[in-house]
C-alpha cells in the first residue's frame, strides 16, 4: 500500500516536473478556461449587467468540465507523443500507482484552473464565492475529484485509440452526469441570498459516495482497462 | 443460424401484427382518451430497453473481468445497439404522450433524465466500438461496467428534483381489459428482441471470422 503511494507520487512528481519546465498545459487550459467564461458572460449578463439566477454556478461547472476535458486529452497525448506510456506501463510498477499518479498531476493541474477561475466568476458574475469558504472548497473538491477519477481512467484508456480526442467527451461526459448535476445544485445552494447549508451538505453527500464508488471501481478495474 | 431465431421472428411477427387489434379493443382511459394507447408501445419498448442496458453492463463487466471472451463481447455490442433503438422508440413516444399529459413535451423528471443518460450511454458504447479502432472492445467494455455503477447515482441525483412520471405501481391495479394488450405488446417485444440480439452476435461473428480470414489470405 505505502509503495504504490509513493510510487504514484513519484509519477505524479514527474509529471509535475515536465509541466513547470514547459508550462504548456497550465497556461493553455487556464487561457480556454478564461475564454470560456468570457463567451458565457456575453451570452448570459443582461445588458443592465445582471446576472440571471443560478447561472454563476452553472458557468462555473461547465467551464470546469470543459477545460478539464482538455488537459486530460493533453495529458496524455504529451505521455503518447513522446511514447512514454509504453515506458511507464512496462516499469515494475503496479497499475493502480500508474492511475494514481496521473488522477494526482490533473487533479493539481485542474486546481490550478480553479485558483484562477473562481475569483474570476465572483468578479464577473457578483457570485458570493467566499461567503462559505468551508462548504465551497468541499464541494469543489469532491466534484473535481469525481470529474477526474472517471476521466483519468477513459483518457489512459483512449490513448490508442483512433480519433481520442472526440471520444473522450463522449465516453465522459454523459458518465459524469451526476458530478455536474450535484456540483451546480450544491453550489447555487451556497449562491443564494441565504446560503442553505442543509442542500449543499446533501449535495457533497453525494459527490462523496460518487468518488468513493467510481474512485474504488477505477482502481479495480485499471489492470485490465490499462493493457497489458 | 438456430431454429428459435425464425421461430421468434414469426411469433412476434404474427403477435405485433394482432396487436393493434387488441389495443383497438382496450377500452379508452378516461382523462386521456386515444393518447393513452401510446402506452401499450411506450411501457414494453422501455421495458426492454432497461433489459438490454443491463445486459449490456453485465456482459461487459464479464468480458473484462471474467477472462476476454469474444463471445461474450458479442453480446455487450448486440445488446448496446438495442438499446438505442428501443430506447429511441420510448424516447420518441413518451413526448408525444407527455405533450398531451403534461402540456409539454419533455420535463427533467428523474424518469425521462435517467433514460435519456442511458439512452447516451449506450450511444458511448456503440460510437466508441465503431469508432475507436483496434484493442476498443475493452474500451467499451470499461463504459459498460461504468455506466452499470452510474445508474444509481443518476437516479439519485434527478430524484431531488420533483417526480412526475406515473409510477409503475400501477401495473398490477390495471384492469384485465388494459392488462391485456399491454402484456400481450411486452411479448411480442421481447421476442423480437431475442430474435434480434442473437442475429446480431451472429452478424458480429460472421464479420470477426471474414476478418480473419482475410487477415489470413495477406499474409
Amino acid at each position: 500500500m505505502i509503495r504504490v503511494i509513493r510510487n504514484a507520487w513519484l509519477i505524479a512528481a514527474k509529471d509535475l516536473r515536465v509541466e513547470t519546465r514547459s508550462r504548456e498545459l497550465v497556461y493553455t487550459t487556464v487561457f480556454f478556461a478564461v475564454t470560456a467564461v468570457l463567451i458565457f458572460a456575453f451570452s448570459f449578463v443582461q445588458e443592465d449587467s445582471t446576472v440571471p439566477p443560478g447561472a454563476a454556478s452553472g458557468i462555473l461547472w461547465v467551464t470546469l468540465t470543459f477545460s478539464g476535458t482538455i488537459a486530460l486529452t493533453r495529458t496524455f497525448e504529451r505521455e503518447r507523443e513522446h511514447d512514454t506510456l509504453r515506458g511507464l506501463l512496462l516499469s515494475p510498477v503496479e497499475r493502480p500507482a500508474v492511475y494514481l499518479g496521473k488522477l494526482m498531476a490533473v487533479l493539481m493541474l485542474l486546481a490550478g484552473v480553479e485558483i484562477v477561475l473562481l475569483p474570476l466568476t465572483a468578479l464577473f458574475f457578483q457570485a458570493p464565492l467566499f461567503r462559505t469558504p468551508g462548504m465551497m472548497f468541499a464541494i469543489l473538491a469532491t466534484g473535481t475529484l469525481g470529474f477526474a477519477s472517471v476521466g483519468t481512467l477513459f483518457a489512459a484508456m483512449l490513448v490508442r485509440a483512433r480519433s481520442r480526442d472526440v471520444l473522450l467527451p463522449v465516453v465522459l461526459f454523459p458518465i459524469v452526469v451526476p458530478v455536474i448535476i450535484a456540483g451546480v445544485r450544491g453550489t447555487n445552494a451556497l449562491f443564494l441570498p441565504e446560503p442553505d447549508m442543509a442542500i449543499a451538505q446533501m449535495w457533497l453527500a453525494m459527490l462523496v459516495s460518487f468518488d468513493a464508488v467510481f474512485l474504488s471501481l477505477a482502481l479495480w478495474t485499471c489492470g485490465p482497462l490499462l493493457g497489458e | 443460424m438456430k431454429p428459435t431465431v425464425p421461430v421468434l421472428l414469426a411469433i412476434s411477427a404474427v403477435m405485433l401484427a394482432i396487436s393493434p387489434f387488441l389495443i383497438d379493443a382496450a377500452p379508452p382511459e378516461v382523462t386521456m382518451g386515444l393518447v393513452q394507447k401510446i402506452f401499450y408501445v411506450h411501457l414494453p419498448s422501455a421495458m426492454l430497453f432497461m433489459v438490454a442496458s443491463v445486459a449490456c453492463g453485465s456482459a461487459s463487466a464479464v468480458f473484462l473481468l471474467g477472462g476476454r471472451r469474444p463471445q461474450i463481447d458479442r453480446v455487450a455490442l448486440a445488446a448496446a445497439e438495442l438499446a438505442i433503438v428501443f430506447g429511441l422508440i420510448t424516447l420518441v413516444t413518451g413526448p408525444l404522450w407527455g405533450r398531451k399529459a403534461w402540456g409539454v413535451w419533455w420535463v427533467w423528471d428523474v424518469r425521462l433524465t435517467s433514460t435519456l443518460v442511458m439512452w447516451l450511454l449506450s450511444w458511448s458504447f456503440v460510437l466508441l466500438r465503431r469508432f475507436g479502432g483496434p484493442g476498443s472492445e475493452v474500451l467499451s467494455a470499461g463504459v459498460g461496467l461504468f455506466g452499470m455503477a452510474l445508474v444509481p447515482f443518476v437516479y439519485w441525483s434527478v430524484n431531488l428534483w420533483r417526480t412526475l412520471h406515473p409510477k409503475t405501481s400501477v401495473l398490477p391495479t390495471l384492469p384485465a381489459s388494459m392488462g391485456l394488450p399491454l402484456w400481450w405488446d411486452v411479448a411480442a417485444f421481447a421476442c423480437l428482441f431475442g430474435a434480434l440480439l442473437a442475429l446480431r452476435t451472429r452478424l458480429e461473428r460472421l464479420r470477426t471470422d471474414v476478418d480473419t480470414a482475410l487477415a489470413d489470405a495477406d499474409e
